[in-house]
């Protein structure tokens, strides 16, 4: 049985949660050069050039390069052959958001419930999600959640009958009805199968995979091939303000369902695309 | 932004605002104020209890964003806008006592746009994700009301050049729907 120290796992924690907020992954930066060559609004054109100055000047200084530091989620798979020692993983993980969220002058944006709205003051608690794993791996990934887009996400309980075409149809509507508000260009995050639940977190894992890696599966990969490009034919554009680059990617990821399923989640991430990992 | 920048002073006037047109970038100097969700909630309930609001809205232009902490000898942590729609329900209550300025991100309802035409205020969008920018144009920042809400508190900021472009002038112009129409392209069955 390996050990990893709850010191070690905070201080991975902080350094996350300040390293995603203030870098943006070289994937995605690619991701937003590529929309710069292929955008032909010119007012879309200089949307995206002032995202790359930002990141530019948010790395430069260390500081977020959005106000909306988030909801800090965190996806952990550990090894059936390690465990950690010291401190409780999840007591471990919120300390270390705590200390990111203090010494990286990250904003908090964390309410005690939707009625009683009182900040909880520190960012915490974080939102964990576990998956057991063979070995003795522990690798933590990250993604800050910004709640505009988040806001603007969707789940639809399709009809087997309905079928895949109802399935892109609705991806489509829900970026149409999320318009401007999602912040474009945004990642797409889609998750099918499953019960409910299932669908909206493979949802949301799907946007933690490197901008534009396609997925393994060559029909998803067409299916995440064929929805951008009608997402970006919606005329949406960078900060809405019309153009041809809507999105700059569509992560597709699938689980099997019941015979009387099929969910479908579409989690939406705005141009501020945070996502990091650590293995310990 | 692709247009040559008109540069405006606040507070704005009724007057000055009928000259600007939907897709004009303009450069913002003076004063603005800071107020999202839980401020918003706050003026209502000082209106309805007929106290004194944080500001008083005649000629003035609210920000619609919650900034985060300033780094040492900075006026302002990074400071984007917020999605506007959420305001929405609250808009109206400022329009209607001067308020000549929105700045924000995203659509506002048909109810927001009708005040706003009708008492001579206009909504101008800044682009979301560039908060560090953003920030740069602001020059001196000082919570004025509700410091309990941290981030929510509103703020007195002083700013220069601040970019924005015009979402919905005065005459029905709504650059997310002409910009959507212009570039919609028919989808090629695959």
């Amino acid at each position: 049985m390996r050990e990893i120290q709850a010191g070690r796992v905070s201080a991975a924690v902080r350094d996350l949660c300040i390293e995603a907020n203030t870098k943006l992954p070289e994937s995605h930066l690619a991701a937003l050069r590529r929309a710069l060559d292929d955008e032909e609004s010119p007012l879309g054109r200089e949307v995206i050039e002032r995202l790359l100055q930002n990141a530019d000047v948010a790395s430069e200084r260390c500081i977020a390069f959005c106000q909306d530091t988030g909801y800090a989620v965190f996806f952990v798979e550990m090894g059936s052959e390690a465990r950690v020692t010291g401190g409780e993983l999840g007591e471990a993980i919120d300390e270390g958001v705590r200390r990111g969220y203090d010494e990286g002058y990250l904003r908090k944006s964390i309410v005690r419930s939707p009625i009683d709205r009182t900040n909880t003051g520190d960012n915490t608690p974080a939102v964990v999600y576990h998956e057991p794993v063979p070995g003795d791996g522990f690798k933590l990934t990250m993604l800050v959640k910004g709640a505009g887009c988040d806001n603007m996400s969707a789940l639809k309980m399709l009809t087997p009958a309905e079928g895949v075409e109802a399935m892109k149809d609705f991806v489509v509507e829900t970026i149409e009805r999320a318009g401007p508000n999602a912040s474009p260009p945004v990642t797409v995050g889609v998750g099918m199968g499953g019960p409910f639940e299932k669908a909206a977190l493979l949802a949301k894992k799907a946007l933690t995979r490197p901008s534009g890696e396609p997925n393994p599966n060559p029909e998803l990969a067409e299916l995440e091939e064929e929805l951008l490009g009608r997402i970006n034919a919606t005329g949406i554009g960078p900060a809405g303000y019309g153009g041809t680059q809507t999105a700059l990617a569509v992560h597709v990821e699938s689980f099997p369902t019941h015979i009387a399923a099929f969910p479908v989640a579409v989690n939406l991430d705005c141009h501020s695309h945070r996502t990091g990992s650590v293995q310990l | 932004m692709s247009k040559e920048p008109i540069r405006l002073q606040t507070p704005l006037t009724g007057e000055g605002n009928e000259s600007l047109r939907t897709g004009d970038v303009v450069l913002l100097s003076g004063v603005l104020f800071t107020a999202r969700d839980a401020a918003h909630a706050r003026i209502k309930e000082a209106i309805e209890n007929g106290d004194p609001l944080p500001f008083d809205p005649e000629g003035q232009v609210v920000y619609f964003t919650g900034p985060a902490p300033a780094r040492p000898g900075h006026a302002l942590g990074p400071a984007g806008p917020t999605t506007a729609s959420r305001m929405d329900p609250y808009s109206p209550l400022l329009i209607e006592r001067g308020l000549k300025g929105m700045v924000g991100k995203g659509v506002r309802s048909e109810g927001v746009i009708r005040s706003m035409r009708e008492h001579g205020c206009v909504y101008f969008g800044a682009v979301e994700g560039t908060a560090a920018l953003l920030a740069d144009r602001v020059k001196e920042a000082e919570v004025v009301a509700y410091e309990d809400l941290g981030a929510e508190a509103v703020r007195r900021l002083v700013v220069e050049d601040f970019p924005v472009v015009v979402v919905n002038d005065l005459r029905g112009g709504d650059l997310y729907r002409e910009g959507r129409e212009r570039w919609r392209r028919p989808v090629v069955p695959g």
